[in-house]
């Protein structure tokens, strides 16, 4: 018996090493992993090359395109261009997502939530719906006397990233106490968490008065209800494609500063507010991989929007396309 | 008196008995519903980047072989070392602390081989996952040939000993051959445990999309992808989740029921 | 070749003792950092990466730091700081909220906050998911054990028993799919609260080392000699009887051994868990209210942490594998020395 073992270890060490592996590794952000995943797939499909993203953070993925230890890396948080270079990293953005404010409330449609709500129920001040803040914003809507629960993500995310960025814009108090942050201590004591989007959306949907922010792909994929928000201009933003194109369209994602923006909550009286773009980083030294990269990007700017709509994330705009081209082609990776 | 407390003590111990079952064969009859409705044959036949299951299914064997090609002879040989050898303390030390770490927490495995294996080499790979599974089955594999050693008489021993044979010849020839079958079956009951294993491989081997022989990299796993799938948006990724859990359970406890009929065959 | 075999064997033996004490110390090194700021307060301190504003002045150097005054950021007040001035929350320089630890890395400016960690919520929630785990399935696997070795009738004990034992190979996450989204719902109807807390969290748990407990309780009680069974019904003794006074009190270092060996799988728990528990860092108001275990912790967080978030996540498995090292050594040192 020990023999088989020994034959079984001997031919598994000589298949790995036979083996080569033809696979293009990235890690990082997990904010756009489904779209990622779905463009992997549907791109394996259609040209057979094998790519692998794996969720670990941006702040992992960052670090992995550091230490050259994957061929791209995805982060929500871009780089500065003085970082970029010392690195040695190109980057550039992939594709824009939204988050959205899912709540659980019985015989209540078309809830409005105002920035000052958003912030307030975040901070845990919030203690029952029919509260004044909320009610400001809904003439009109029977809000109950029921004791409010706020879900968010229990695991570290670009969800939170971007959504506490959103915060930090809309209120000066928050910026000050809390910031942008991938996970937090979350203040009051009407909160709980889940793993992952799909863990929030579950909450949801099982906790009756809740509300939290999710991405809009988990959120329509569940059938849970979302708020109108409130966009910069003061108007109330229903959550559709339309609304983010919009918010996209505003974005200034500057190649000469290798697109480094955050876009949340963008000018525009038809803009959602609460929209994030994630970008993808690529170390320069290697431009024949990048150049696969590219490639497989560019098939998911133009012939895989599709693929991105209906997950809820928005294609990037015509003109956003054509800069990151003229980058690629500047870089010498396209 | 006496007759009715026995009575009741007796009824309750049933009805917790059935109340028992209930839940386990509620999970059972879920879990057959909620699989079988999302199985399909084709799920061998595609990787998970095709909607399948059978790169994950394979990588799931890889891991739990060769942990099991490591985990196997170390911990049968060390077996022998306690029961046959080991005279005093440190034989004793080394059972009291296999026994304990058949218990520590898999998770905190995971993090041990995340440490030593994984952050040195700059990243997930199969082989730190396998590593992690062979610690875990280490300590049950010597417990097994510990306990079934102490089952052989010590007359086929000293026979063997009187006949002129050196200790080990008696140890591998008479002892083992003895004890086979116990081992085995304690053997094939450990490699259903660690092949179901998940905690261990979170953040070890991870998990891929695509078949995979390369150690170095991260390697497909099933009960990770298990876990990932249910934490997807999609119903379809849901269902493969569903469909996947279905075949883990099927192959434990095929394994699981391999390894009794193999000891009762032999028994008879 | 005997001493070869002998050495190997021995070698093999020692690697036991050996992994045993890396992992120790790996867990330990790997945590130094926690350690070294927080110390044994760890244990004791109910945040999870709170940011706390540390009062500085601009000559101070990073030993001060530590040192100097540590303030909880206040709360802000809603309505005096919120849109105060419409032009203020507009941020022109879109840097200057990018706070993260990533920066850390490019900026050398001296930090004025810092990251809190502490242990106290995870566990305190692994405990106590434990303690529900251990006093549902407790009574519930003595009953069965006892069904099974002593109320069955053989030829339907026998397939019972083979299906209490399979049960018990089942896959915990499997435990933990199911429980979400078929046990938690029931539970929250009838006691009310969160489907994820607690309650479902330890009862789930529960389920799930229940098979396991049942089938080596019952493999020790089977271990009672029927010479002794049969004399004590002989003498006129009923079921009852038999089992109180000659099959408890001969099998009880074995039962005893099975509720710590369950006990330990419970601890160390991580999958079953994590789909229930609620995975948030605040102390548990009521049992159905959602907390975090160390397992889950980890489970949910080592992925994407980096820096002292990863040392502090290092310290809580250093904490797991001190307690479940613990209690299982007491358990095999005291109770079945006593017996043996």
């Amino acid at each position: 018996m020990k023999k088989m073992l020994t034959i079984a270890l001997a031919s598994a060490i000589t298949a790995t090493t036979i083996y080569a592996s033809d696979i293009i590794k990235g890690s990082g952000a997990s904010f756009p992993y489904s779209v990622y995943q779905k463009w992997i797939k549907a791109y394996n499909k259609e040209t057979g090359i094998k790519i692998d993203y794996i969720k670990k953070g941006s702040s992992k993925g960052i670090k992995d395109a550091k230490a050259r230890s994957v061929d791209f890396a995805g982060t929500d948080k871009p780089l500065s261009p003085k970082a970029l270079k010392a690195a040695g990293l190109y980057q550039f953005p992939a594709v824009v997502g939204a988050i959205t404010m899912g709540y659980n409330l019985p015989d209540v449609k078309d809830l409005k939530l105002s920035r000052k709500a958003i912030v307030a129920i975040a901070a845990g001040k919030v203690k029952f719906w029919d509260d004044k803040v909320i009610a400001q914003a809904n003439p009109g809507v029977k809000l109950p006397h029921k004791a409010l629960t706020f879900v968010h993500r229990a695991d570290g995310s670009g969800t939170t990233y971007n959504f506490t960025y959103f915060l930090s814009k809309a209120s000066k108090g928050w910026r000050k106490a809390y910031g942008a942050k991938k996970a937090l201590s979350w203040p009051g004591n009407q909160h709980i968490g889940g793993k992952t989007n799909s863990g929030v959306a579950a909450l949801l949907k099982q906790t009756a008065y809740s509300v939290g922010y999710i991405d809009y792909a988990d959120a329509k994929n569940n059938d849970i209800k979302m708020a109108s928000v409130e966009n910069r201009a003061g108007n109330y933003i229903v959550p559709t494609l339309k609304s983010f194109q919009a918010a996209a369209a505003k974005a200034k994602l500057d190649p000469k500063k290798d697109f480094y923006s955050i876009i949340a909550d963008p000018k525009g009286a038809d803009s959602y507010p609460m929209v994030a773009a994630t970008f993808i980083l690529v170390p320069s030294e290697k431009p024949e991989i990048n150049k696969d990269i590219t490639k497989f990007y560019r098939w998911c700017y133009t012939d895989a929007q599709e693929i991105a709509k209906s997950l809820g994330f928005v294609p990037l705009p015509k003109e956003l396309i054509t800069k990151i081209e003229t980058y690629w082609d500047t870089k010498g990776i396209k | 008196m006496r007759l009715l407390i026995n009575k009741i003590v007796l009824g309750l111990s049933t009805l917790s008995a059935l109340i028992g079952l209930a839940f386990l064969g509620w999970i059972l009859v879920t879990l057959f519903i909620k699989g079988l409705g999302s199985f399909h044959f084709t799920l061998f036949l595609n990787d998970l980047i095709n909607g399948g299951l059978r790169n994950l299914i394979i990588g799931q064997f890889i891991l739990a072989g060769i942990a099991a090609a490591i985990g196997i002879p170390l911990g049968m040989v060390a077996g022998i070392y306690i029961q046959e050898y080991g005279r005093g303390k440190y034989a004793e030390v080394i059972r009291n602390l296999s026994d304990i770490m058949m218990s520590a927490p898999s998770i905190v495995i995971g993090a041990f081989v995340y440490a030593i294996i994984v952050v040195p080499t700059g990243g997930t790979s199969g082989f730190a996952g396998a590593i992690a599974l062979a610690i875990m089955m280490l300590p049950i594999v010597i417990n097994t040939t510990d306990n079934m050693l102490s089952l052989v008489p010590r007359e086929l021993r000293e026979a063997g000993i009187a006949l002129g044979a050196s200790k080990y010849k008696v140890i591998i020839d008479i002892v083992i051959k003895a004890a086979k079958v116990g081992i085995m079956t304690g053997i094939l009951l450990a490699f259903a445990r660690i092949i179901g294993e998940t905690a261990p491989l979170l953040f070890t081997s991870e998990t891929s999309n695509y078949f995979s022989l390369d150690l170095t990299e991260s390697f497909p796993s099933l009960t990770v992808s298990i876990y990932d799938l249910a934490n997807e948006p999609e119903q379809s990724s849901r269902d493969l989740a569903w469909a996947a859990s279905f075949i883990l359970t099927v192959l434990v406890l095929t394994i699981n029921l391999a390894g009794r009929f193999f000891t009762r065959n032999k028994k008879s | 070749m005997e001493k070869i075999f002998r050495n190997l064997s021995l070698s093999s033996a020692s690697l036991v003792f050996i992994i045993l004490i890396g992992i120790f110390i790996t867990l330990f090194l790997a945590s130094k950092d926690a350690i070294n700021e927080f110390g044994i307060g760890f244990i004791t301190n109910p945040n999870w990466n709170k940011e706390i504003s540390i009062e500085i002045d601009a000559k101070s150097s990073n030993e001060t730091i530590k040192n100097s005054k540590v303030n909880e950021i206040e709360d802000f007040n809603l309505e005096s700081d919120l849109f105060s001035d419409e032009d203020d929350i507009m941020i022109d320089d879109e840097d200057d909220i990018i706070i993260d630890e990533d920066d850390m890395l490019f900026n050398e400016d001296i930090k004025t906050t810092f990251t809190d960690y502490g242990a106290l919520v995870p566990i305190v929630g692994t405990i106590l998911t434990t303690l529900i785990a251990l006093i549902f399935a407790l009574p519930i696997a003595m009953g069965i054990a006892v069904f099974l070795s002593e109320i069955a009738p053989k030829n339907i004990a026998y397939p019972i028993g083979i299906a209490i034992e399979l049960l018990a190979a089942i896959p915990s996450i499997i435990f933990g799919m199911w429980g979400l989204y078929y046990f938690a719902p029931i539970i929250a109807d009838l006691v009310g609260g969160y489907q994820v807390s607690l309650l479902t969290a330890g009862l789930v748990l529960g389920v799930m080392i229940l098979p396991f407990m049942a089938a080596i309780t019952r493999d020790s009680m089977n271990t009672t000699p029927d010479v002794l069974k049969e004399s004590a019904y002989a003498m006129g003794a009923t079921k009852f009887e038999v089992i109180k006074d000659i099959i408890f009190p001969y099998s009880k270092v074995g039962i005893i051994g099975s509720i710590i060996l369950a006990l330990g799988r419970a601890l160390g728990e991580t999958m079953a868990v994590a789909f229930l528990i609620g995975s948030i860092f605040a102390l548990p108001t009521a049992i159905n209210s959602p907390t975090i275990s160390i397992p889950v912790a980890m489970a949910n967080n080592f992925g994407e942490a980096s820096g002292l978030g990863e040392s502090s996540l290092f310290y809580l498995a250093l904490i797991l594998f001190v307690i479940s090292f613990t209690i299982i050594s007491i358990a095999k040192l005291y109770f079945l020395k006593k017996a043996s």
